[in-house]
């Protein structure tokens, strides 16, 4: 078991890979890989594992079971110099607020063993990069949840890394702000930077993935693209119809030639279909009147709640 | 082993001191100047009133001086190994940080004595000058109550490292500061000798670092004989604490932030 060859270029390679507090089991034998280039994704609920699992890729929690290979090396036996091509944006802000903001950076960057003009350097053109080289020389506090979040993202780039960890990058964020985090983290993909990071936004595994695996309960529930999730786990179109809410209708045969899948919520009826129009024709045809009908693309939030369930995690 | 990143971890906290260091420096040279006048001149002059112009054989503010010295870098390795600690910990989570990058645990510990050490340095420098033009000092060997201060210092604040880390809230703090260093303040010899105090006193200050470091410190800046047995037994007592301090606050640093 222990003797499993490392496909030589993946920069993760994770075989039945466990954590455990305890009793509690947070990941319960994952197998994955990340390949140099790409944005690798782990989408899953709260408490699905995927905090656990980032800490054990940036080295910083101890593997329970299996094996784990990050840029080649063991976590157990080569955390520092695996830390040292690693740059990690943990979920919280983890800011130093009693130094300034460009000495968040600078003393980042001599914590990976640059020397004091290197720091410097490196910190300012990372302010530049992220947008906050006029705020220098402020404190750290008073910054925007955009702004923090920015500055976290760029201390995890001082070292120039290999392999950058996002936990939840953009959690917490509005619009705007997330779209200019979006915006970096893109033009670090470009640049060839291979990113892997969390996230329960589904909009955001859409834009940054290139590959995902959905995680639950500590498992990874299903692996792919997103246009690949789509494709498997859910249909091109979802017709959405809203009822009255006295209407007690029969949905009995509905799905009949409408719908692969019909689901049933509180306030309305979801019918998963590879032809929203024709779906909303044969409805009518049976005689029932929505109050009102939107046909859309299927994306990557049906494919999340139909393998991860509608109820609520804690 | 590798040791540079405690340098990093010193110079984060130079980095943060910096921005405080000119109140910071005021207040260690006007707090003994306010000690020393108000307990020193003030009440020494009704102590040493009459025929008893002295107390073991010198005025007041010269007995007081180097027991305060001696509890000051005790409060000061005591409010540096307590709150900023656990907040870089728990509450603003700079380790968690740190430990991102290739610095071990046992550098941030190592680098966090190193701050302590300078800190009480600073502190101790202070108010030895003060003790100066208040002449309190007795012979150019109470220079060597700078060291002397400052292993007393550490003393505490190695150990402390080691209870913070196994702190979960802040209410420990108000114990260790009530149960500990309050009463070792007024009870350990820094107002007046141990031996004037009931015997469950007595033992209770010396099992701790305060009285050994006044003991040791009184001695260098009144330039007064202490028998070589009883200086190695201080010294012994103070290089203990620090060293099984250092030893449990490593422990205690591994055990909180390496899972």
């Amino acid at each position: 078991m222990e003797a499993v060859q490392t496909p030589s270029r993946s920069l993760i390679h994770a075989r039945g890979l466990v954590k455990r507090f305890g009793s509690f089991t947070a990941v319960d034998g994952i197998d994955f890989d990340v390949e140099p280039g790409e944005a690798f994704g782990f989408l899953g609920p709260n408490g699905a594992g995927k905090t656990s699992t980032m800490r054990m890729i940036g080295c910083v929690s101890p593997v329970s079971g299996g094996s784990l290979r990050v840029l080649g090396m063991d976590p157990a036996v080569d955390g520092a110099r695996i830390r040292a091509r690693l740059g990690v944006v943990p979920q919280a802000d983890t800011l130093d607020l009693e130094i300034s903001v460009e000495d968040n950076l600078f003393i980042y960057g001599r914590f990976f063993g640059l020397s004091r003009a290197r720091a410097r350097q490196r910190a300012r053109e990372l302010l530049e990069f992220v947008q906050l080289t006029d705020r220098a020389r402020d404190d750290v506090e008073p910054l925007s949840g955009g702004m923090k979040r920015r500055l976290v993202i760029a201390r995890g780039l001082v070292n120039e890394p290999d392999l950058l960890l996002l936990d939840e990058p953009t959690t917490g964020l509005d619009p705007q702000a997330r779209h200019l985090v979006w915006d970096r983290l893109y033009r670090l993909k470009q640049r060839g930077v291979s990113q892997v990071l969390t996230t329960h936004y589904m909009d955001e595994a859409e834009q940054l993935c290139d590959r995902l695996v959905v995680m639950d309960k500590g498992r990874i529930v299903a692996a792919g693209s997103p246009r690949e999730l789509i494709d498997r786990y859910s249909t091109r179109e979802v017709l959405e119809l809203r009822f009255p809410a006295d209407a007690r209708i029969s949905l009995d045969g509905l799905p009949d030639g409408l719908a692969e899948r019909v689901e049933v919520l509180p306030d309305r009826v979801l019918l998963y279909t590879a032809d929203g129009e024709a779906a909303i024709a044969g409805v009518h045809q049976r005689g029932l009147v929505p109050v009102s009908s939107l046909i859309r693309r299927s994306t990557l939030e049906d494919v999340f709640l139909r393998l991860t369930g509608r109820s609520l995690v804690d | 082993m590798s040791l540079g990143g405690a340098a990093v971890v010193l110079e984060r906290d130079l980095l943060n001191y910096r921005r405080t260091w000119r109140g910071s420096l005021i207040v260690s040279f006007i707090s003994p100047v306010l000690f020393l006048a108000a307990m020193g001149l003030g009440l020494g002059s009704l102590i040493s009133h009459g025929q008893h112009r002295l107390v073991e054989g010198v005025p007041y503010l010269d007995y007081l001086a180097p027991g305060l010295l001696a509890a000051t870098a005790m409060q000061t390795a005591a409010l540096e190994s307590m709150y900023p600690i656990l907040a870089k910990m728990m509450w603003d989570k700079i380790y968690d940080s740190i430990l991102a990058t290739p610095v071990q645990v046992r550098e941030v510990f190592l680098g966090e004595i190193a701050w302590l050490v300078v800190r009480v340095a600073i502190v101790t420098v202070a108010f030895f000058a003060v003790m100066v033009l208040f002449s309190a000092v007795h012979s150019p060997l109470g220079l060597l109550a700078v060291p002397l201060t400052i292993l007393t210092g550490l003393a505490f604040g190695a150990p402390f490292f080691a209870y913070t880390a196994n702190q979960r809230n802040d209410t420990g703090f108000a114990a260790l500061n009530r149960f500990v260093v309050i009463p070792l303040f007024l009870l350990a010899g820094t107002f007046f000798p141990i031996a004037n105090l009931p015997l469950v006193f007595q033992v209770f200050a010396w099992v701790t670092p305060l009285a050994h470091g006044v003991a040791l410190v009184r001695a260098a800046t009144l330039a007064s004989p202490i028998a070589p047995l009883a200086a190695a037994v201080h010294l012994t007592v103070l290089l203990g604490y620090s060293g099984v301090g250092i030893g449990l606050g490593l422990r205690g640093f591994e055990r909180r932030l390496g899972e």
